[in-house]
């Protein structure tokens, strides 16, 4: 269970305020006008941003001047999810161990989070000499042997086709039902949203909302998502 | 606290910062303390002070003077070679002074190649000994810097505007008046200042071309009043008088400083329409013509002059190279110990000033300076001569950080910045990260700068002379000192295996850091 208590996050001159619970093994997606702090919101939770005032709380416990590393989160960013001159192997073993001294033992388990992602054979390439859905793959495999209660992610697939970003997002949705790990997306796709969140945030005019079933929430839009989401 | 979170420590850094800063203001308080005012300046100081600001006002006017006409054509062509001719413009940095000071004089010098001409046509040989001598090798050092630091701010200025001018049926001289002389007034004044700066601190030029009453620098001076006279007192009065000098010209450098010159996309050419008239096409390539034998014919000669004498190289040379390269492996394993936990602590950190203050302080005080304060210090406590090689590898080492921060900066900034976050995410910690991420990453960087601290170091002739004996030497104090026998054979020999060292040093610690490198 994730507790946001009268958090207040300041990015420059705008404010996020939040307080609200998530449920383990939530579904989430976090939407929201472009602007509003969807990234900021979600750059606390994973400890990148400081809260001005409140507390975060993960199963009761006071996370909020945790370490990025020392917090129970795995996180996608946008860009610069791999490290270029690591092979495919390395960068998922660095979820194991983030010194990358791996035992022959935990080496298999990266072989094997990386032929379930459906990256068998391709383990000693390095990121450029992949696709772009292959690099999402590969991320996605060290999420998995980061094996963190929380996921957050923030757009990591904006850069791919409709049909790729559908198919991370099944994958993704997999992954989370397998391990129980509660998921929090950013969101720009209203489809996205609907196609594995049942839950939906609404960040708008400096405030994070509690969650509510995304279908409700996309059916009957809130003025100022309506007009972000130009439904008429 | 979450927000100062990093994925490497600053510690280190402010450390090595420490370091430097005590080292540099220790020894700088050492010559303040040791300076004896006695009855002030003599005439001959005065003297000094004279000829060093007359030269180097000289030498910086004229390099950059002649840097512009030579900066607008390779702005405003393209030709075969651009992009060597412009690479070499960046190679007087890593070249020995006393190597160029040989090809120097080969051409320029009583019996070189110019005089024989001249005398061939019953004209007087050229005299290159003295201030004409100091400035002509100035002018050769700081004529291809001046040329980067000017061809920078005619890049900078944006292709559409030379589009819009075309486009508006602008000449070159509207095009003088609107887009290039404006941007001259920007980057001319930030070039002068920095060759001025690197000129007043000039010592194996003024050693080897000036000299006497009348071509004596400051820092020659200090040289003087330490190894003829051993006073110390004086010395340090002197010192004082040039750190006065430095400091006021280095501040003024990093005032109007236009960029570092080692600026990367120089060798990209922007697209002209003016200027496509034979006159103005002739007078181009004249400029390029005459600057490139200005830069070649010197190390071709040297090349020349040294080749007969390779094969019969005194002992002693061959003794001093070994000096020479293992001081210079030393100052770069100092250098990098410093500079890259300083770049990573500047990089990370917000309140970093004092940091980056610490690392151009190197600018601010000229190597005999620096030498004369650790003569004083270590003096009393054991015998300064003993220690020559390490003190020369630290003092090459602390003038080349502000240098290697200028390079390793950016990329540490871009690296943290890029990969900070994924970094902390994975709670890798500051060992692992260092090891995995940031040193793999700005592998090509360490390399470029390791090479250009090497280099600098084999062909230094600074602290050296200040601190060795008759039994000790570097290659450069070896050339001099055969210079000075008249073993011009010998000492022509002996400088090309230094430029081949040097090159050589600067080339392996590149090309191993760009080696397999990713971009």
């Amino acid at each position: 269970m994730l507790n946001l208590e009268d958090a207040v996050i300041r990015n420059g001159v705008f404010t996020v305020t939040a307080d609200f619970a998530i449920d383990s093994g939530a579904k989430i997606a976090v939407i929201g006008p472009s602007g509003a702090g969807k990234t900021t919101l979600i750059e606390a939770i994973a400890g990148f941003r400081p809260l001005e005032r409140g507390r975060i709380l993960w199963d009761g416990r006071d996370i909020t001047q945790d370490a990025p590393g020392a917090r129970p989160v795995a996180m996608l960013f946008q860009d610069g999810n791999l490290f270029p001159h690591l092979t495919v192997a390395q960068n998922a073993g660095l979820g194991l161990r983030p010194d990358l001294r791996l035992t022959s033992k935990q080496k298999a388990r990266v072989r094997a989070a990386l032929a379930r992602v459906g990256l068998q054979g391709l383990e000693e390439r390095k990121p450029g000499a992949l696709s772009g859905g292959q690099q999402s793959r590969a991320a996605l495999a060290r999420v998995m042997l980061q094996d963190r209660p929380l996921l957050l992610l923030d757009e990591p697939f904006a850069a791919l086709g409709p049909a790729l970003k559908a198919e991370m997002l099944d994958l993704v949705a997999a992954l989370v039902q397998e391990t129980g790990a509660t998921l929090m997306m950013i969101s720009h796709d209203p489809d996205d949203a609907r196609r594995i969140a049942d839950l939906a945030i609404l960040v708008a005019e400096g405030v994070a909302h509690p969650p509510q079933p995304t279908v409700d929430l996309l059916d009957n839009p809130p003025p100022t998502l309506r007009a972000y989401l130009g439904a008429g | 606290m979450a927000d100062r979170a990093q994925p490497v420590s600053g510690a280190p850094g402010i450390g090595a910062a420490l370091c430097v800063a005590t080292l540099i203001l220790g020894a700088l308080a050492a010559v303040i303390w040791r300076a004896e005012p006695g009855s002030g300046l003599d005439p001959s100081d005065w003297q000094a002070l004279r000829f060093t600001l007359i030269q180097a006002a000289l030498s910086a006017g004229l390099s950059v003077a002649l840097a512009v006409p030579v900066a607008r054509a390779l702005a405003r062509r393209r030709f075969v070679g651009r992009g060597a001719l412009i690479t070499l413009l960046g190679a007087p940095f890593i070249l020995p002074v006393i190597v160029a000071v040989l090809g120097l004089l080969a051409v320029f010098g009583r019996a070189g190649w110019v005089s024989q001409a001249l005398g061939a046509l019953g004209l007087e040989p050229l005299r290159i000994y003295g201030l004409h001598g100091v400035v002509l090798a100035h002018v050769f050092f700081n004529l291809p810097l001046a040329t980067r630091l000017i061809l920078q701010g005619w890049q900078e200025i944006p292709g559409e505007r030379f589009r819009l001018a075309a486009q508006l049926g602008a000449g070159p001289g509207a095009i003088w008046r609107l887009l290039e002389r404006p941007m001259l007034a920007r980057t001319a004044p930030g070039a002068l200042a920095v060759v001025f700066a690197i000129c007043l601190t000039s010592f194996a030029v003024a050693l080897t071309l000036g000299g006497g009453p009348r071509a004596t620098t400051v820092e020659l001076a200090i040289y003087q009043a330490f190894r003829f006279d051993f006073d110390l007192g004086r010395a340090a009065l002197l010192s004082g008088i040039q750190i006065v000098l430095t400091a006021l010209a280095a501040g003024l450098a990093l005032r109007a400083a236009p960029g570092s010159g080692f600026g990367a996309g120089l060798d990209r050419s922007v697209q002209r329409w003016d200027a496509n008239t034979p006159a103005l096409r002739l007078l181009d390539g004249a400029a390029i013509t005459v600057a490139a034998l200005f830069l070649l014919l010197p190390l071709a000669a040297i090349a020349m002059a040294g080749l007969p004498g390779l094969t019969e190289l005194p002992a002693s040379v061959f003794h001093a190279a070994r000096t020479s390269v293992l001081i210079a492996l030393l100052s770069t394993g100092v250098l990098l110990l410093l500079a890259v936990p300083m770049a990573a602590s500047i990089a990370m950190a917000r309140r970093a000033a004092w940091i980056e203050i610490a690392g151009l302080l190197g600018l601010a005080v000229s190597p005999l300076v620096i030498g004369t304060g650790l003569f004083i210090v270590i003096y009393p406590l054991a015998d300064p001569r003993a220690l020559a090689l390490p003190v020369t590898a630290l003092v090459n080492a602390v003038m080349a950080l502000p240098f290697a921060l200028r390079i390793l900066v950016p990329r540490a900034r871009a690296v943290i910045g890029d990969f900070g976050r994924l970094g902390l995410g994975l709670n890798m910690g500051g060992g692992p990260f260092l090891r995995l991420v940031l040193l793999p990453r700005m592998r090509a960087q360490i390399g470029f700068t390791a090479g250009l601290a090497a280099a600098l170091s084999m062909g230094d002739l600074g602290v050296i002379a200040l601190f060795a004996d008759q039994d000790m030497a570097t290659l450069p104090l070896q050339i001099y000192r055969l210079m000075g026998a008249y073993r011009m054979e010998a000492a022509a020999g002996a400088a090309l295996l230094l430029l081949g060292l040097s090159m050589l040093a600067f080339w392996i610690f590149d090309r191993g850091g760009r080696w397999h490198a990713e971009p």
